[in-house]
């Protein structure tokens, strides 16, 4: 069932074709050198920003991340581009007052939501998109207030009570038959808040809109003037389940940005850290897919590895989530040796327990009929929206940057990625359970070649201001960080691009002719951050 | 279907003697009992409200209810609506975006209601604070009976807090 084969990375270029490609284009761009991290920067004058996202769409080189920096009188925009086996940052500015910049959105559907959460964050207008609605943005402030840019108070000007954002237009559905269902944000589960806008027919969804924000909490206006450490609590906590992933990625960044080498040591605990997270959450979650269709035998057992992992988590690292373990220069808590038996003995065991459940699932025929053809994301629109992680890889795009860009540890080491062609529920839950042997052969080799020495080098202030790049394959898939620090080391910009930005997108794209009892089940195989999108 | 039910035998029973960390535990949870007698009728049904979380602390809710703690056994299950609520169980800060919806869905929780604000989100703003997204702790909203201190408290002192709480009453 599951191949090795990943179609859309391999038809795509090779990271350093990306200026000449650009340039034969007629897209004329300046090599720099001021953001740490990515393979290449390029600047490029603002009138050719979509026609440089043209030439990257029809060389299969898939869009990424988009976000801007106030730096009065401009904004400065910068985009993320992933090709074959690295990453690109193309960069430009606009004027803040009157500024607009051509939309990427007609060549990269992905660029929709971020572009329009732009507009509202620091007031670009993209004058050709094709959808002019406010995105992040509610009632909580005005249309003529913009709150990443500078002269924005953190504290803002609210009303006392913000009103319910009621005037959110949703495309309406029309017809004899039709109805709409809202839902949300306040969801009958235990699950954060969204709103979900559905068209029916019968049983039959035929459109999903998704409205989302209700988490928005600023983020990334509080990480303005602090220092890395209280950076680093704020990136923890971007989206809980995957606290080591931000972190990660947010150290990456800082450490990318003042030049900092990782001690050895460390960088293998970030990657048992990290290893660790993916294979609580996809346990987490395999169980609680089995659970949406009433198969409550997959709950009890998966919430019960999940449950001993934690808890071996919180002896080994003191948090049953490992928050706050990565930090700037490596990790704060070492692994003792007697650790490193205790983590090995639970690898073994979780390796023969999942070898007797895992079969169990694959075979188990009212459970796979409730699976299969359920929620299909075909492997051209997951190419087209740019899906990420296990979701991407259900559908046949097998990108893992901890294989096609890695990053330390992982140069060196083989990272098998399991793929799937038929894109639906069974495949992304196929997925991740065989990513879970994957992750556990990681663990083994980790654990068995932990290199001695510091787990921390010191931060030292960088003397001038820079900028760095954090890259990282987390649970759910590519995670970015962007950090900007002044010269005494204060944040003066801070964006995380967490992976549910690209794979919300795909649950409306899946949903299409699935039955409204089947929601819950699709909603959970895709598992997108509410928190880790809203920010 | 053979393997499915011979992994259920051997696995046997999970639910555990809580750990000796608070060895008056097992007498809390017979007098929550009571308490929730006294209160609610014979169960407390939980309503969750995430008005801002980073999902850490729904993901310790979660945990609550699978085989090891079984909060179930203690009277205490969580419901699908405010409607059918005894307690508002509330985490995160409050975004803006939520506000609204956080006082509608306690003016939906018939009375007597009880709310606990979960986490140090929800018992302070936490590391986000009060800002021009954020109205901070959720006592910044709405009443407020109880706050369990934690990011986020473990499925332990959730248990914990919540008999606290329960206490007070
Ligand atoms: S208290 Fe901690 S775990 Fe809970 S929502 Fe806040 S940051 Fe997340």
């Amino acid at each position: 069932m599951t191949k090795s084969v990943h179609q859309g990375q391999l038809e795509s270029p090779v990271v350093d074709s990306i200026p000449a490609l650009l340039n034969e284009a007629g897209v004329p761009t300046t090599e720099m050198s001021t953001v740490k991290g990515a393979a290449r920067v390029l600047s490029v004058d603002s009138r050719f920003w979509a026609k440089a996202a043209a030439v990257m769409a029809e060389n299969y080189v898939r869009w990424a991340a988009v976000w801007g920096e106030h730096a009065s009188p401009d904004v400065l925009v910068k985009a993320v581009f992933a090709a074959r086996d690295g990453h690109v940052l193309l960069c430009t500015s606009v004027q803040e007052t009157g500024g607009a910049l051509p939309s990427q959105t007609p060549f990269f559907p992905a660029a929709n939501r971020p572009e329009r959460t732009l507009q509202d964050m620091f007031g670009i207008r993209f004058a050709d998109h094709p959808d002019q609605r406010r995105w992040l943005r509610h009632l909580a402030w005005s249309e003529d207030q913009f709150p990443l840019r500078k002269e924005f108070p953190l504290a803002g000007t609210p009303q006392r009570d913000t009103p319910p954002d009621c005037e959110y237009t949703f495309i309406p559905a029309e017809g004899e038959g039709l109805y709409e269902i809202p839902v949300g944000p306040v969801h009958a589960g235990i699950i954060e808040p969204g709103h979900f806008r559905f068209s029916a027919m019968g049983e039959d969804i035929l459109n999903l809109e998704q409205h989302l924000g209700y988490v928005h909490k600023g983020i990334e206006k509080c990480a303005e003037g602090r220092d890395v450490q209280g950076l680093l609590r704020l990136a923890a906590r971007v989206s809980g389940d995957s606290t080591v992933t931000h972190s990660w990625a947010a150290c990456q960044a800082c450490e990318n940005a003042v030049g900092l080498t990782v001690p050895d040591r460390a960088l293998a605990i970030r990657a048992i850290l990290s290893e660790r997270e993916r294979i609580a959450n996809h346990m987490g979650d395999i169980g609680a897919c089995c659970n949406d269709v009433g198969f409550a035998f997959a709950l009890v057992q998966f919430g019960r590895l999940r449950e001993l992992w934690q808890r071996d988590s919180a002896t080994v690292f003191g948090h049953r989530f490992m928050m706050d373990v990565v930090t700037v220069g490596g990790v704060t808590r070492d692994i003792s040796p007697e650790h490193v038996a205790l983590l090995q003995k639970a690898i073994v065991q979780l390796r023969k327990e999942l070898n007797e459940l895992i079969p169990m699932l694959c075979e188990y025929p009212s459970l796979q009929d409730r699976f299969r053809t359920t929620g299909i994301l075909s492997p051209h629109v997951a190419r087209t929206i740019g899906a990420l992680g296990y979701v991407a890889r259900a559908s046949h795009e097998g990108w893992d940057m901890r294989r096609d860009a890695a990053y330390a540890p992982y140069q060196g080491v083989t990272v098998t990625v399991p793929t799937c062609k038929d894109g639906d529920t069974a495949c992304r839950v196929r997925v991740r359970a065989d990513e879970l042997f994957v992750s556990l052969d990681l663990l083994d080799h980790f654990l068995s070649t932990l290199p001695a020495g510091k787990i921390n080098a010191p931060f030292q202030p960088p003397q001038t201001a820079c900028c760095g790049l954090g890259l990282v394959e987390g649970w759910r898939g590519e995670t970015i960080a962007y950090v900007h620090l002044d010269k005494n080391g204060t944040v003066a910009r801070y964006f995380p691009r967490d992976a549910s930005w690209l794979n919300w997108p795909a649950l409306e794209a899946l949903i299409g002719g699935v039955i409204v009892p089947d929601f819950p089940l699709c909603n959970k195989s895709v598992n997108g951050s509410y928190s880790g999108h809203d920010v | 279907m053979f393997h499915v039910l011979f992994k259920s035998f051997k696995t046997g029973c999970l639910t555990e003697k809580l750990p000796p960390r608070d060895a008056t535990l097992e007498q809390a949870g017979a007098a929550c009992r009571e308490e929730i007698a006294r209160l609610f009728g014979k169960s407390m049904a939980v309503r969750m409200v995430d008005v801002g979380s980073c999902n850490g602390c729904e993901l310790e809710m979660h945990a609550v209810n699978n085989g090891f703690y079984d909060i179930e056994r203690f009277g205490i299950h969580f419901v699908a609506s405010p409607r059918h609520a005894d307690l508002l169980l509330v985490t995160g800060p409050v975004s803006r975006h939520m506000q609204a919806a956080l006082k509608r869905t306690y003016d939906a929780t018939p009375d007597p209601k009880m709310v606990i604000a979960m986490g140090d989100c929800a018992a302070c703003g936490g590391e986000f604070g009060v800002s021009y997204a954020s109205c901070g702790a959720v006592s910044n909203v709405v009443p407020v009976d109880a706050v369990i201190a934690g990011c986020p408290p473990t499925p332990l002192q959730l248990l914990q807090g919540i008999l606290q709480a329960l206490k007070a009453r």
